[in-house]
């Protein structure tokens, strides 16, 4: 039994305590949003934040989760997509398969959180994600874009309406 | 307190998923299910929904809902699809939603949404016509309805939007209100409809947003291994890791009374499941279970031992020749100066982010899966000889793939697999789910293929003739030996096919030049990789190339600029491509540019990248520029992502190969089998020299351009050629 603050809310869970976090997430709590890419902590699939820092939850045990911790999944990124990652990804449709976009979102959140203002090398070493559909190109350019170093434009129309470019 | 799963269910929305997937009016009449169970009453809300025919239903609302027959796995063909309805549809193209049409449904009704296999780049160069009439044919429905409500000439009604105006009278009515009325028309005939002229288009052609974005941005989008049903099942296999094994035995005492275990069992042969109560109990419990493989005779097998194998065939007597013009090797032995070289490209492997999965639910008069695939079709078949029911008791469900790239096609292995689990818990819905490092060692991978080729050139540097043979793994042996017509297996030469059938046409021609293949299977399994053979067989050629226009003292575009007057659309991505990059213009210090161009999936492509080498052999591809020219393009941002994309997929193939050990595979994970990062990410340009005579595929086609131009640029960088893969194996690596 471990007792996780997700995204606001305290959920018990009753599961072994070497259960990754990841699977408590997706399995018990039932969001499932956060991915499962590998489970050796290679991917970022499966990232989220724990106290503000994006930590690969496949390979973090619930029993090393403390009380008071708090873990912020794609759910609880923001209420409507409205957070500047998830407009500027919406922009310039970033997403292909779309499976490792809630890790990719997660992992430009916590970059932008610790650096407004990221370099091309603070996102090399930063966004270390694996996307094999390839929005690598996009992505570069979305986090930029959130960072305000490029114009957002009509973010919020094309987050809501079939929009033109 | 337990939290309950189901008070959890995504908070998107159960509305939302029934009116933009599922039961959009027309699939309640046809009787969809839905995968969350979704009670009749939220249904009752898009009951009103009119289907004009079976590609577009109007709701009352205005919403027009386009089905799509196709899978859409990144790639972008639901929003393409869409687009090419909407465009004859002249609807709103802010009211359009999209409904995926099920298996069961296209055979119920004659199989009339046509061919729903996702494959070759096929998904809009082969429905683009007929999608197009269904939504002419469904705007003419619309429109004449409106006419005969008014009494007016139908040429005297104007349409735009999805809506309808009479000028003579200042009447206007909307798709909404006479769509009712418009179902009940006879359909015009379809052959006799005149389509618009792709200069009119005003939707397709255009660089819209995809539809399917917003739900891949908050974690509402349900992918296959998302999701949930009352009293669901997990399940994790593991098959013998040496292909062509058995399994032997397994212990299940140790496990058997792990946390939530319900059952450990044989699958078939080769293969061992558990099943529990959450699949990281499944998985917890398979890790521990110890489990004896009778490995067989291929356990002797490895990566040498099978280039052995492939170079007997350089230079065994069993070859077939495709192409032989003149005699190239005669021409070869008495040019001024030769050149001999040896290529070798490894197995690579799929590994799409979403490991394989399917949920399948056996009751007694029905069997269901609902599974990521690429051919719904093939995956209803499977279950039904799977399951012993017959296909009219079937129902398959395709969820979006989280990936495809030719891993979810022909092989229905994984629905195989689900429906002997599933079989002993009739009633339930059991959830499998392989792990990564199963997806890995399980997969049908990229053929591994040599090449042996010579050239010679003549005093003043022209060509005197070309000779290559190819030696390697045939996906058609393994997978489709009918396709192999008197034991010559063409299709292992994709792309150096002497005529346009086929779609993948060799860019030269020359008085002298053989072109063969040796078949030399291995006990892996291989299949369909994003371009197939077109990747071996463009750098093959491509790198060959640039050594011969070396030997030659000759610059590499100018050298096949001379052996293509008679290929112009090969010829003319060659040249937009070298005239976007700048090529012959001054680079900075350091910086190198290399060229390539093939044709494959019906569409001509041409790239240059430009490379930097450090003396420690750190490769660094700073930009690469593409011309596709794809006949006509129905989403150009869209068909850029693509592009993009094939950097990626194929610039991992410079990082990673699937070797082989004992027998298995080597790289079953992310920390062995290294996948292209953010970091070595170059800046990607694209130019679209469009001919709009023709329909080209999209996904595939630039891929086979991308390793060569980036080899070629490495080749000119340090004065070497790259001849095989991975780049480690030169002292070099991808930075
Ligand atoms: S699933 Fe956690 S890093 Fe891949
Ligand atoms: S969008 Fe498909 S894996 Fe990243």
């Amino acid at each position: 039994m471990a007792q996780l603050n997700i995204n606001g809310r305290t959920h018990n869970v009753e599961v072994e305590p070497d259960t990754p976090l990841l699977w408590a997430i997706r399995e018990q709590v039932g969001l499932t949003g956060t991915k499962y890419g590998c489970g050796v902590a290679q991917c970022g699939a499966c990232s989220v934040h724990l106290n503000g820092e994006v930590v690969r939850s496949c390979s973090i045990p619930v029993s090393s989760i403390k009380a008071g911790d708090r873990i912020t999944t794609i759910e609880g990124l923001s209420r409507d997509s409205s957070h500047p990652v998830q407009k500027a990804w919406a922009a310039i449709d970033v997403p292909q398969c779309g499976y490792c976009q809630s890790g990719q979102i997660m992992a430009a959140a916590a970059l932008l959180a610790k650096k407004p203002k990221p370099t091309d090398k603070d996102i090399d070493e930063a966004m270390t994600n694996i996307c094999r559909c390839g929005t690598y190109h996009r992505i570069r350019a979305a986090v930029h874009m959130a960072a305000g170093n490029t114009k957002v434009g009509s973010a919020d129309a094309a987050a809501t309406d079939n929009t033109t470019v | 307190m337990k939290t309950t799963i189901s008070s959890e269910l995504p908070k998107i929305s159960r509305r939302k998923f029934l009116v933009s997937t599922a039961a959009a009016g027309g699939g309640l009449a046809l009787g969809f299910s839905l995968p969350f169970g979704i009670g009749d009453a939220a249904a009752q809300s898009v009951a009103a929904a009119s289907e004009i025919n079976i590609w577009v239903v109007v709701q009352p609302d205005e919403t027009c809902v386009i089905r799509i027959a196709r899978a859409e796995m990144g790639q972008g063909t639901l929003t393409g699809l869409a687009q090419l309805v909407a465009e004859e549809l002249e609807c709103d193209w802010k009211k359009v939603k999209t409904e995926q049409i099920t298996a069961g449904q296209n055979l119920a009704r004659k199989r009339a949404w046509g061919d729903m296999s996702t494959s070759g780049s096929r998904g809009i160069r082969q429905s683009h016509d007929y999608v197009r009439r269904g939504g002419a044919a469904a705007r003419m429905m619309l429109v004449q309805a409106a006419a005969s409500e008014w009494n007016v000439p139908v040429g005297d009604l104007q349409v735009a939007n999805g809506v309808i105006t009479h000028a003579g009278s200042g009447r206007s009515t909307t798709y909404g209100k006479v769509a009712n009325a418009a179902a009940k028309l006879t359909p015009p005939d379809l052959k006799s409809i005149k389509l618009k002229e792709t200069k009119n288009w005003k939707i397709a052609g255009k660089p819209l947003r995809r539809l399917d974005t917003i739900d891949k941005l908050n974690g509402q989008k349900i992918y296959a291994i998302d999701l949930k049903m009352p009293g669901m099942l997990h399940a994790t296999v593991k098959d013998c890791p040496v292909f062509g094994g058995k399994l032997a035995s397994f212990d299940d005492s140790k496990v058997k009374g792990m946390a939530g275990v319900k059952s450990v069992m044989k699958v078939n042969d080769t293969t061992v499941a558990v099943v529990a109560d959450t699949w990281w109990r499944a998985k917890k419990a398979m890790d521990a279970l110890p489990i004896v493989w009778d490995e067989g005779p291929n356990a002797k097998v490895n990566s040498a031992s099978i280039a052995e194998h492939l170079k007997s065939g350089l230079t065994g007597s069993d070859a077939f020749a495709q192409i032989d013009t003149g005699d190239a090797p005669k021409a070869i032995a008495a040019a001024a100066k030769k050149i001999e070289a040896v290529y070798s490209v490894p197995f690579t492997s799929h590994t799409p982010m979403e490991p394989m999965n399917c949920t399948v639910k056996l009751s007694p008069d029905k069997a269901e899966i609902w599974i990521p695939t690429q051919s719904l079709e093939a995956s209803l078949a499977a279950l039904s000889s799977a399951s012993g029911q017959p296909l009219d008791k079937c129902e398959a469900y395709v969820m979006d793939l989280g990936g495809g790239f030719g891993r979810r096609i022909g092989n229905q292995d994984v629905v195989r697999q689900g429906v002997a689990i599933a079989k002993a818990f009739p009633g339930t819905p059991v959830k499998m789910v392989w792990t990564r490092e199963e997806d890995q060692a399980h997969d049908f991978y990229r053929p591994i293929a040599q090449c042996r080729l010579f050239a010679g050139v003549d005093e003043k540097g022209n060509l005197a003739g070309l000779h290559l043979r190819v030696s390697g793994q045939s996906i058609n042996a393994f997978a489709n030996p009918a396709a192999i017509k008197d034991g010559k297996d063409i299709r292992q030469l994709q792309g150096l096919w002497p005529t346009l059938e086929g779609d993948a046409q060799i860019g030269y021609t020359h008085a002298n030049l053989r072109t063969e293949y040796a078949m030399r299977n291995t006990h892996l399994p291989v299949g369909p990789w994003r371009g197939v053979n077109t990747n071996q067989n463009g750098i093959f050629m491509e790198c060959f190339m640039d050594e011969v226009a070396k030997l030659a003292n000759r610059d590499p575009l100018e050298f096949r600029r001379s052996l293509m007057s008679e290929r112009p659309k090969h010829l003319g991505v060659l040249n937009a491509a070298a005239e976007k990059a700048g090529w012959g213009k001054p680079l900075p210090k350091g910086v190198y540019r290399g060229i390539a161009q093939f044709m494959g999936y019906g569409s001509y492509s041409a790239a240059v990248a430009e490379v930097s080498v450090s003396p420690k052999g750190e490769v660094k591809v700073h930009r690469c520029v593409f011309a596709l020219d794809c006949g006509n393009v129905v989403n150009p941002d869209q068909t850029a992502a693509q592009i993009e994309g094939s950097v990626a997929y194929g610039m991992t193939t410079l990082h990673s190969e699937i070797s082989v050990e004992k027998g298995r595979v080597v790289e079953t994970n992310f920390d062995n089998f290294r996948v292209m990062k953010i970091a070595e990410m170059p800046k990607v340009e694209v130019v679209l020299p469009l001919t709009h005579d023709f329909w080209g595929g999209v996904g595939e086609p630039t891929i086979c351009v991308v390793v060569p131009a980036i080899l070629n640029a490495i080749h000119a960088a340090t004065g070497k050629p790259v001849r095989s893969l991975p780049l480690s194996k030169q002292g070099l690596t991808l930075v």
